[in-house]
């Protein structure tokens, strides 16, 4: 018994060494007052001398904007423009953490291998990735750049449009892209009767809504806005018919920047965030890019 | 061709007693040999998988890729969910199955019919299996699963599942049609022949000579295209729809959790039920060709 818990005891000690080596390899300690370029002079990156980011290719819209030019290899949008609102802050972080706009490369990046074990090709990751506790232990987070509220996009004068509250979209078919927030919403908050209808992509659940096999989807509310939008009419004909909050309680499923796991340019992203936070540059990217993008309407809340 | 006669038997000195003698020394070293064969499986199985299992464990990604593939607490949590959606899958398969054997073997039988009259269905067969046979069934499921349900045509379903199920069916039909055409090309012609001239029709030799005999011969390899749909079924995950496939249910999880363990709970739901079924194909094969070889002399 005495040497059961002998080893017991060596065992845990042994545990314990081992936690605490791991912890102090990956949370790189950033000094008091350090900005964000300093930090970066100290981390390793894919390739020297570049800032290698990854997003989704095609590059969806809002997030992404400006087209692409034909001989590109990018889809719907081209990143290297700069424009769009993920597009302006992965600049703006790139650009405080020391890298010009030259020396930034952007590669095509699918959801899964964004968070496949193991180290990622690029430096870090930017697709509008929600944060979730038990994400973090695949992948590194930064800090949120951006939280987002989920809408319902439908046709005009569909029965659904006059959904008011959560409990009148139980009888609908609603669809969202699996792996996204707005796929949870629908599974978690809304439950519906028959339950949700997932699709492999955005353009799938846009192309279910087209075809009418669903009542309508949820996604985030610029896409919503996007899609809706009366010179984009993505979906056919189709409105946002609603926002819901976000549920209280927790942590809000911000939007961040996803690196390897234990990167050493994570706390240095978090600190050139923190910076744009402070200085409202964030806020006049959200302002430029979302706000004053969008051809609808305040949105009517969908309470509970 | 000459007729040697038959090479004599050993002839022994007393033939009970050294015979005995002789099978028990036999018998003995067949049997050393034997657990020295053991010995020799048991050993070189240890080196090889273990040689595998230690090149795995001593990647230098392991801790990292066990976390994301094999983590028991994702598993626990993702597992009953999956299999409680795999039921799903069973029930697709065991709808489609009986669908696909009747419309296959509609299929070669237009496909065998013989004379000019036929020709067209002849050629209508053709073209089916040479276009459905050459499509990837995964983009038949996706082009049926959204493309029809986009036409909006009245009184006809839009369910992304049904159309995906339909072109599952459609491509495996012409699959299975080819195995049963093979079955049917066996029966040898003198069957037909001998059918023809007791005065059966055309159909009913047909049905009651070459069918019957084709569709017996190609049972296990039938049973392979079952196995096949079954595994397939997981191709469904891509169409739009609340049906909820153990695949798509799996992709849910990993997604969320970033971790792929959910992905290995799907497998490891096909295996259950593709395994025996491969076991039990493989022991019909067997039976049939001990029964074929039953009294032929090798």
């Amino acid at each position: 018994m005495k040497r059961i818990s002998t080893l017991a005891f060596a065992l845990l000690v042994v545990l314990a060494a081992c936690s605490k080596a791991s912890s102090v390899a990956t949370n790189q300690p950033t000094t008091a007052g350090e900005t964000a370029s300093e930090c970066a002079k100290n981390a390793t990156f894919t390739t020297d001398g570049t800032l290698t980011i990854g997003t989704s290719n095609p590059a969806y819209s809002p997030f992404f904007q400006g087209g692409t030019t034909s001989g590109s290899d990018w889809k719907l949008n081209d990143p290297t423009t700069g424009k769009g609102f993920e597009d302006a802050v992965a600049y703006e972080i790139a650009n405080r953490l020391g890298y010009s706009t030259s020396q930034v490369t952007w590669i095509p990046v699918k959801f899964d291998e964004s968070y496949a074990p193991g180290p990622r090709p690029f430096d870090f990751n930017i697709q509008q990735v929600s944060y979730k506790p038990v994400r973090a232990k695949a992948v590194d987070f930064s800090t949120g750049y951006y939280i987002s509220n989920q809408a319902l996009v439908a046709v005009k004068g569909s029965p659904i449009t006059k959904a008011k509250t959560l409990a009148d979209l139980k009888p609908y078919k609603l669809a969202a892209p699996i792996g996204t927030t707005s796929y949870d919403f629908i599974a978690d908050v809304i439950q519906p009767d028959g339950g949700p209808a997932p699709t492999q992509t955005e353009d799938d659940a846009v192309a279910a809504v087209n075809g009418g096999q669903v009542d309508g989807l949820i996604v985030d509310l610029p896409t919503a806005l996007y899609m809706a939008d009366p010179y984009v009419q993505q979906v056919k004909n189709s409105v946002v018919v609603g926002q819901f909050a976000n549920p209280t309680g927790g942590t809000p499923p911000y939007w961040g920047v996803t690196l390897s796991k234990g990167s050493t340019l994570t706390s240095c992203v978090d600190l050139a965030i923190g910076e744009m936070k402070k200085d409202g540059t964030l806020d006049e990217i959200t302002k430029t890019w979302l706000s004053d993008k969008t051809n609808v309407g305040t949105v009517p809340l969908i309470g509970p | 061709m000459s007729l040697a006669p038959p090479p004599e038997p050993p002839v022994a000195p007393d033939p009970s007693a050294s015979n005995r003698s002789n099978r028990s020394k036999l018998v003995g070293s067949l049997r050393a040999e034997g657990r020295r064969g053991v010995f020799v499986a048991v050993l070189s199985t240890v080196v090889v998988i273990g040689g595998l299992i230690a090149i795995v464990i001593n990647s230098p990604n392991w801790l990292t890729f066990k976390e994301s593939f094999f983590s028991v607490q994702e598993f626990k949590e993702s597992f009953p969910d999956i299999a409680h959606h795999f039921v799903h899958n069973i029930e697709i398969f065991l709808v489609l199955e009986p669908l696909i054997l009747a419309f296959a073997l509609l299929l070669a039988i237009m496909r065998s019919l013989k004379g000019p009259v036929f020709f067209p269905l002849r050629v209508l067969a053709i073209i089916y299996i040479d276009f459905f046979r050459g499509i990837p069934t995964l983009l038949l499921v996706y082009l049926f699963g959204f493309g029809i349900p986009a036409l909006q045509i009245p009184g006809v379903p839009i369910s992304g599942i049904f159309w995906g199920s339909v072109a599952l069916s459609l491509s495996y039909s012409a699959y299975v049609a080819e195995v049963y055409r093979a079955g049917i090309e066996s029966v040898h012609s003198s069957q037909t022949a001998a059918a023809r001239s007791l005065g059966l029709t055309r159909w009913q030799t047909l049905r009651f000579v070459v069918v019957p005999q084709a569709v017996r011969r190609v049972v296990p390899p039938l049973m392979n295209d079952f196995i096949s749909l079954q595994k397939d079924t997981a191709l469904l995950s891509i169409v739009a729809g609340q049906f909820g496939e153990a695949f798509q249910q799996g992709q849910i999880w990993k997604a969320s959790h970033f971790n792929f363990t959910p992905i290995l709970g799907v497998a490891l739901c096909f295996l259950v039920i593709t395994v025996p079924m491969t076991r039990f194909t493989d022991h019909m094969l067997e039976r049939q060709r001990r029964r074929r070889m039953a009294g032929a002399v090798l």
